[in-house]
């Protein structure tokens, strides 16, 4: 087939949001970039999809809650389309009575059960999670220091780590410390008595992970999701349009700066030669070649399925096939007819963030069952109906409801076939029939999709958020993995540039910019 | 107690016993057992001199059976062993038998041991020490069946001058034709045989392949029609004093093999252990390249010497010193009465062990509970100090 031999610099493989950031920062400092897409748009799981005629919500992600804001500004995104329906939402934690519903404005809680001791100590609580909050940027801001034949910049970057740590103070470092390691379930019960306010929270710790409130880690990944909150995020933002008019509005930032596009184009297999790599194998059969290969794709479909394990030396190959990435969040699309009417719920209040989690004992129970590869019988949920902040997404007077849905796991006994999606949307209807009694009727459509519809589509391993788990055996400088860390491979040519690295996932955007900044470091 | 009671697990046998057990058992006279990889092996039927003469001037025999031998076979099985070791196996021909070692990613040996192939892509590896998980691990992504058939085949060294007149005696006509490091397919009485042209005495001798069932047999036919002194069976001490005077290394002992260190920077690279004949640079991926590269590069820690020591004090554990230094120490040493040599194989801290450095041995020995200390020169000796050119000769000579 045809070769268009080496008109770039390098080629980036995966238009997602990281992709798109790290092609746009290598396209600023002058490199020619191509970005290889098998899907008909950019954007990746920033998507909004058309999952009925006339009724559009976001595919994957559907709440931006810690979009970098370097990276906003960096790349001018509001110039290129980036325009918010809503910002700075509400969200209400749903009692299973219909009546003392939660509500956070920011950090301000307020609901018929909740006592002043607990408001107090949710602020205080927040407050010190948000400084242990900043010490992480910090360390998120650039890529992850090596340990072992470490150079200056990573001594300067533990250092620097070490220093923040101690500029917490003795009692907040000690604290750090203590909980940095421990589960939410623990730390939540330490600091508040309201049921309901911690099944909420709890969820914000383990959504999208494969873990339960009372798994270790799980005060880390509560940490990791505040970054938005660090950020200036003071609640979850619905872009207009949905969520694809971020991935439109990078995709413009990066054609903008010169970097060129291709979509409906899979890329099938990386190429080597000796042991570099030199460029890419489409679907098509064209190859196309580039010094430098940058993979978006998670870790374990760019080394197993793109790569092929027999290229690389076993141990690494191994430690790749032990990553652990279990997604276990699927989507539920609901056309409707109407508004639902949740029970208790305030007219004006439908357009907040809604969440099915009632107790901390509840999302473990959900969490129980994916365990064994079961989907859970009462799923947690994370509800949005966008079209009250945007209607282009539904027709007149209609509306959409997306929400996440956990735990419906990637590895299910028997695997995802029509049978089990249908099953899994009636476990979702009926939970959430539970809150707003009248969603069966003001169904007009519907559409479910299992991790594995969205690994199918969108190609992450396991339909995992992150791109593997952000578990402490999986951050820093061992993420994806020892041996792979600051985004080179042992493949040289090759990098990764996608959530599957430091400092990982969500639509924070840093694993791409980092990837840029040591990609331009390595191969000057 | 009825018939039915379970047996007391205290009685239980703790070691197997080789296919070979019902003869190796009547000829150890000295009934000195000691377990290899779980089988219980004659560490001497006699008298460890009289073996070791045996292997040297006669024929010895020694019973192979508990090296731990793999199976593997699949499409991917050529590629799938040029990716697990360090060598270039496509230069391996069919019935031929190739000297490997095994890395890790670090570039450290897990084991060197023998590859037999038997087809494109059917292989047996013969190794020192367990690896099937390695193995397996390295099978990720490769269309590839690996098993242990350790215990599905009976093996039998027969080493020494006399040893290929020894099996052609037995029936195995054109023997001498074998090239080192070759495989022959026999039919002895219609059992199926194979015989390798290798070993671990660094002189002329066969390897038998066998089925267990058949082991027996093959055992009684080899010693059959000789004078009993010309054939020899021998234990495991013999066998060690030829491979120390041969040069060879022993897993466990030369080297600590990979995977069971614990202790940073106690492994050895095939670099560090005179191995880097067996490590190919032009293949683009094998299991230890990018470690091996960068220590080719800055330079291996350690240089395996084969040292020459003054006196006849074997320099077993040694410490080496290099003017008043210390820089190693000895891994394996013997007197060797062929080569009539003091020989000692030492692990020594680059940039000592050159061929002019002034090495001294600080040699510890007992005479009468009376502790000694001697401290012996040594000298770099660059070629194995027994290497008879019988060894690699075809045809065969007759001794």
């Amino acid at each position: 087939m045809t070769d268009s031999s080496s008109r770039y610099d390098v080629i980036v493989i995966g238009a997602g949001h990281n992709g798109l950031i790290c092609a746009s920062y290598l396209a600023k400092a002058g490199r020619k970039v191509l970005i290889l897409e098998s899907l008909d748009q950019a954007g990746g799981c920033a998507a909004t999809r058309e999952f009925s005629a006339g009724f559009s919500v976001s595919a994957c992600a559907q709440w931006l809650y810690q979009l970098s804001p370097d990276i906003s500004s960096d790349l001018h995104l509001e110039r290129h389309g980036l325009a918010y329906a809503a910002r700075e939402l509400n969200t209400i934690a749903l009692a299973a009575d219909g009546r003392s519903h939660l509500k956070r404005n920011g950090t301000q809680l307020s609901g018929p059960g909740l006592t002043d001791d607990d408001a107090r100590n949710f602020s205080n609580l927040n407050s010190q999670l948000l400084r242990f909050v900043k010490v992480l940027d910090n360390a998120f801001k650039q890529r992850p220091p090596k340990l072992v034949d470490s150079d200056w910049q990573d001594k300067l970057s533990l250092t620097k780590l070490g220093l923040d740590m101690k500029r917490l103070g003795k009692e907040d470092m000690n604290e750090l410390l203590r909980v940095g390691l421990i589960n939410i379930y623990d730390l939540l019960n330490e600091h508040l008595d309201n049921e309901l306010l911690k099944g909420a929270l709890s969820l914000d710790a383990v959504l999208g992970t494969h873990m339960g409130p009372r798994s270790p880690n799980t005060v880390f990944t509560y940490l990791y999701r505040l970054l938005g909150e660090h950020y200036g995020y003071s609640g979850p933002a619905l872009l207009s349009g949905g969520m694809g008019t971020l991935g439109s509005a990078l995709g413009k930032a990066a054609q903008s700066l010169g970097v060129d596009i291709r979509t409906n184009s899979a890329v099938t297999q990386i190429d080597t030669e000796g042991e570099r790599c030199c460029g890419v194998t489409l679907d098509s059969g064209e190859t196309l070649t580039a010094p430098v290969v940058a993979s978006n794709a998670d870790p374990k479909s760019t080394f197993r399925k793109l790569l092929g394990y027999r290229k690389l030396e076993a141990g690494f190959a191994r430690r790749i096939e032990l990553n652990r990435a279990k997604g276990n969040v699927a989507k539920l699309h609901l056309a409707l007819d109407d508004v639902p009417a949740f029970t208790g719920l305030p007219d004006n209040e439908h357009g907040a963030r809604l969440l099915i989690s009632p107790t901390m004992k509840y999302v473990e129970r959900a969490f129980n069952h994916c365990k064994y590869g079961e989907m859970s019988t009462e799923p947690v949920m994370d509800i949005s109906i966008p079209s009250l902040h945007d209607p282009s997404l539904a027709p007149d007077g209609k509306h959409v409801l997306s929400a996440l849905v956990s735990y419906m796991p990637s590895h299910l006994q028997g695997g995802w076939n029509d049978r089990a999606r249908a099953k899994a949307e009636q476990l979702a209807l009926n939970t959430l029939a539970k809150y707003a009694p009248d969603i069966h009727d003001k169904v007009l459509a519907s559409e479910f999709l299992s991790p594995a519809d969205i690994e199918a589509h969108f190609g992450n391993y396991g339909g995992h958020w992150h791109h593997g788990e952000i578990s402490l055996d999986q951050i820093m400088m061992m993420r994806p993995v020892p041996g792979c860390t600051q985004y080179a491979t042992p493949v040289s040519g090759l990098y990764l540039c996608g959530a599957g690295t430091h400092p990982g996932g969500g639509l924070l955007g840093l694993p791409g910019r980092n990837a840029a900044q040591e990609i331009l470091r390595q191969s000057k | 107690m009825t018939d039915t009671a379970p047996a007391n697990p205290g009685t239980a046998p703790r070691v197997l016993h080789t296919p070979f057990h019902s003869r190796t058992k009547v000829a150890n006279k000295m009934e000195r057992w000691e377990v290899w990889q779980g089988y219980n092996t004659a560490a001497c039927y006699t008298d460890v001199e009289l073996e070791y003469f045996a292997i040297r001037s006669n024929t010895g025999v020694f019973d192979l059976s508990p090296m731990v031998k793999y199976r593997i076979q699949g499409a991917d099985a050529a590629d799938y062993v040029d990716r697990l070791l360090t060598r270039n196996i496509r230069k391996l021909g069919t019935d031929r038998v190739a000297y490997v070692a095994i890395c890790n990613d670090a570039g450290n040996v897990i084991d060197d041991g023998t590859l037999f192939r038997f087809a494109d892509n059917e292989f047996r590896l013969c190794t020192q020490e367990h690896v099937l998980d390695w193995l397996l691990w390295s099978a990720e992504g490769f269309d590839v069946t690996v098993y242990d058939e350790t215990a599905d085949v009976a093996a039998l060294a027969v080493q020494g001058p006399t040893s290929c007149q020894t099996l052609r005696r037995m029936g195995l006509d054109g023997l001498q034709e074998l090239k080192p490091f070759g495989m022959a397919h026999y039919e002895l009485e219609g059992i199926p045989l194979m015989v390798s042209r290798t070993g671990f005495t660094g002189d002329l001798g066969y390897e038998l392949w066998l089925a267990p069932e058949h082991a027996e047999t093959v055992w009684d036919r080899v010693f059959a029609n000789t004078r009993q002194r010309t054939v020899r069976p021998i234990g495991s001490h013999a066998l060690d004093l030829a491979r120390i005077e041969a040069g060879f290394i022993a897993a466990g002992v030369d080297f600590v093999p990979a995977e069971q260190i614990v202790r940073n920077g106690r492994g050895r690279s095939p670099l560090e252990l005179g191995l880097e004949w067996l490590v190919d640079f032009s293949k683009p991926v094998f299991n230890g390249r990018q470690a091996l590269l960068q220590q080719r590069d800055k330079g291996p820690r350690y240089r395996l010497a084969k040292l020459s020591v003054e006196g006849n004090k074997p320099a077993e554990h040694a410490f080496i010193y290099c003017r008043g230094r210390e820089v190693g120490t000895v891994t394996s040493a013997a007197w060797c009465p062929s080569a009539k040599s003091n020989f000692a194989l030492a692990s020594i801290k680059t940039p000592y062990g050159r061929e002019r450095d002034p090495l001294k041995a600080e040699i510890y020995y007992m005479r009468e509970l009376h502790w000694t200390r001697t401290m012996a020169k040594c000298e770099i000796v660059n070629e194995p100090v027994f290497n008879p050119p019988r060894r690699l000769q075809t045809p065969a000579p007759d001794a």
